[in-house]
């Protein structure tokens, strides 16, 4: 845990919603968050659950024509004196913070990347956006952005188009075009998912050591568990568009408490050792049409609980430091026999 | 008897070049591979993407060309194509697909999906028929009205379902499950393993299970075979593997999993910066001339590593 504990990133009370046969579903439905500088947050959940439609919000990528936003997300940048709100910024001063102070990595690099540029050049676009340098040193820039995220032959890869790469050199190349303009908050979206485990470990590495360098804040989205135990400093678990813990990593590991965290915790195979089942949730994510929106969400999934351990309008408490769970289930939650 | 016998499997691939199209070298993707699976049991084949495990399974299905080698079914030859189609194999060993959006045909309902191997292979009455895709659906944990309905009425993890449950249909020995649960989410994939271990034990099955999440297998195999480099590196039990992994590689693979304890973050990232340095600096002593690997050695029992 950082000890000074300065907010980067403010997400209040945020709603992101599609569009569907004309009518709009929120898939992220009222999220509260704070992402403070020099740390790394994860956001855990399966499919569905909203992460990724919260983490394009950040940085407002999703098409407009059938997105809305509401909320506020308050941005901490290096760039200007006081907050701003990223949801209300105009083209030219979103795009400085886009890619300039918020980088992005995600999760499928040959579709992240253009096919048809080299690597140097699509580096240099970022470079180009955001920072002031001329041809000569933007290539310099590159070259010493491609060793930094360990390439062994950078003036090689600079020439190299995605497809001649490895998907580990792939989503290093894609870490280089983030970090290029040495960004304050770096979002991950799955940043490791496509790839094998000792790949997966490699990039772990080089983001935890980029992170120390630059002092940044990282977004870590992802599904993967044991990722987050590696990599967080204070993790979010969503499910159905609403954050329902948010704890220290050891607390929630440690002490989780909200049934869908108990359940995730539980269902994660070889942990329990080989003869035992495997735990499993009953019931499936609901779809984003589908999504119950009054009441403990979870409460379908754990239908053996009686309805009155679940509050009416679900609320947070803090049963930790730092440690917040939706709705009162978690107090006589128990697996079902 | 084992189940299956595979001895020296070799899939070689030409590359050719020049103007004649002469063969100028091989893409070596599985090379001197052999392993047994007795009945009942399950074999795990670990490895990165592009060691070969893939392609392993797919020459034994008959689905990828088999360069040199044997192949054994309940001690039967069935490495010639011809000799393949005209035994029971081809129902006695069948196919679980990792992409579950691919490998169901979209314009067919389940009941077609789920019948078409019984179509193939046996002569039923649509009411027989019918009334076996519904036990194999209730094996599957799905009830009956799904037979009338579209794949792309089902979440992930029930379309896994249905590609188990067609695997199922003609009661086979064998299953390739080839990434039966990479594309799944945690708790989705909890219930397909459950499935696949409650289906194991009720018709004696056997698995080949690929994959190359080491917690899934540990979880599903009590054999493993790690692949690298086209070649077995080291073959045991569940417990030669976890307890007291010898080959370079196989130490690398387990140090790479993320530990899902916070408390031990540093630990483990101390020891896999030591494997991982141990991995490029000793190479020599593990691998030939650097990247080739050399025979298995036995060194108890159950457990075998590629040593020189």
């Amino acid at each position: 845990m950082p000890k000074v504990s300065e907010a980067l990133l403010e997400i209040k009370n945020l709603h992101t919603s599609f569009r569907i046969e004309g009518q709009y579903y929120a898939a992220v439905d009222g999220v509260d968050l704070t992402v403070f500088k020099d740390e790394v947050f994860a956001v855990v959940g399966e499919s569905g659950c909203g992460k990724t439609a919260m983490a394009l919000s950040m940085v407002r990528l999703h098409n407009i024509n059938y997105t809305r936003m509401d909320g506020e997300i308050l941005f901490h940048g290096s760039g200007s004196g006081r907050p701003q709100d990223i949801l209300k910024l105009k083209g030219a001063e979103l795009n400085k913070v886009r890619g300039g102070h918020i980088g992005m990595i995600f999760q499928d690099p040959l579709s992240a990347l253009n096919p048809l540029h080299r690597i140097g050049q699509q580096i240099e676009e970022t470079l180009v956006y955001h920072t002031d340098l001329d041809k000569e040193r933007r290539k310099a820039r590159a070259m010493e952005l491609l060793e930094n995220v360990g390439m062994t032959d950078p003036a090689l890869t600079y020439t190299q188009f995605p497809h001649e790469l490895s998907g580990g050199m792939r989503q290093r190349a894609m870490i280089a075009i983030a970090i290029s303009a040495k960004p304050d908050l770096l979002i991950a979206d799955e940043p490791t998912t496509a790839l094998d485990v000792t790949i997966q470990a490699q990039i772990l590495d080089l983001i935890r050591a980029l992170k120390k360098e630059m002092k940044s804040s990282i977004i870590l989205i992802t599904h993967d568990l044991g990722v987050v135990a590696e990599m967080a400093d204070r993790v979010a678990v969503m499910y159905a568009g609403q954050v329902v813990e948010t704890a220290p990593v050891t607390e929630l590991f440690g002490n989780p408490r909200h049934p869908y965290t108990r359940s995730l915790l539980h269902s994660i195979p070889g942990a329990a050792g080989g003869e035992n089942r495997l735990h499993t949730i009953h019931g499936a994510v609901p779809d984003l049409r589908g999504l119950p929106r009054d009441g403990c969400r979870f409460s379908r999934r754990t239908p053996w609980m009686p309805g009155d351990a679940h509050e009416a309008v679900p609320t947070y408490h803090e049963v930790g430091p730092g440690h917040y769970v939706l709705c009162t289930c978690y107090k006589t939650f128990r697996f079902e026999e | 008897m084992p189940l299956l016998e595979v001895k020296n499997l070799r899939v070689w691939y030409p590359i050719r070049g020049g103007i004649l199209g002469r063969r100028i070298g091989w893409v070596k993707a599985v090379d001197d591979v052999t392993f047994s699976i007795e009945a009942g049991q399950t074999l795990g084949l670990v490895g990165e993407s592009g060691s070969g495990k893939s392609t392993t399974g797919k020459a034994i299905l008959g689905l990828a060309h088999i360069s040199a080698g044997q192949i054994l079914f309940e001690g039967n030859d069935i490495t010639d194509s011809a000799r393949r189609n005209r035994s029971p194999y081809r129902k006695s060993v069948q196919m679980v697909f990792q992409d579950v959006y691919s490998s169901l045909n979209p314009r067919k309902r389940v009941l077609d999906i789920i019948a078409e191997p019984l179509r193939n292979f046996e002569k039923l009455t649509k009411a027989e028929e019918k009334k076996r895709v519904d036990e194999l659906l209730s094996i599957v944990g799905l009830t009956s009205d799904a037979a009338v309905k579209y794949p792309f009425e089902f979440s992930g993890g029930q379309r896994q379902r249905i590609g188990v449950a067609r695997a199922i249909a003609l009661k086979p020995r064998l299953i390739i499950a080839d990434e039966p649960v990479s594309a799944l989410d945690l708790s989705v994939q909890a219930q397909v393993l459950n499935y696949l271990k409650d289906i194991q034990k009720e018709l004696g099955l056997a698995y080949l299970f690929i994959s190359h999440d080491l917690g899934v297998v540990r979880h599903m195999c009590e054999h493993l075979a790690i692949m690298h480099n086209s070649r077995f590196v080291e073959f045991g039990t569940r417990e030669d593997i976890y307890s007291s992994p010898t080959h370079i590689y196989t130490r690398r693979l387990i140090a790479a999993i993320p530990d899902i304890d916070p408390l031990k973050r540093d630990e483990n990232n101390r020891r896999r910066i030591e494997v991982a340095k141990e991995y490029t600096d000793r190479r020599e002593d593990y691998y030939l001339d650097s990247t080739g690997v050399y025979d298995l050695k036995k060194i108890s029992a159950t457990h075998m590593v590629a040593l020189p």
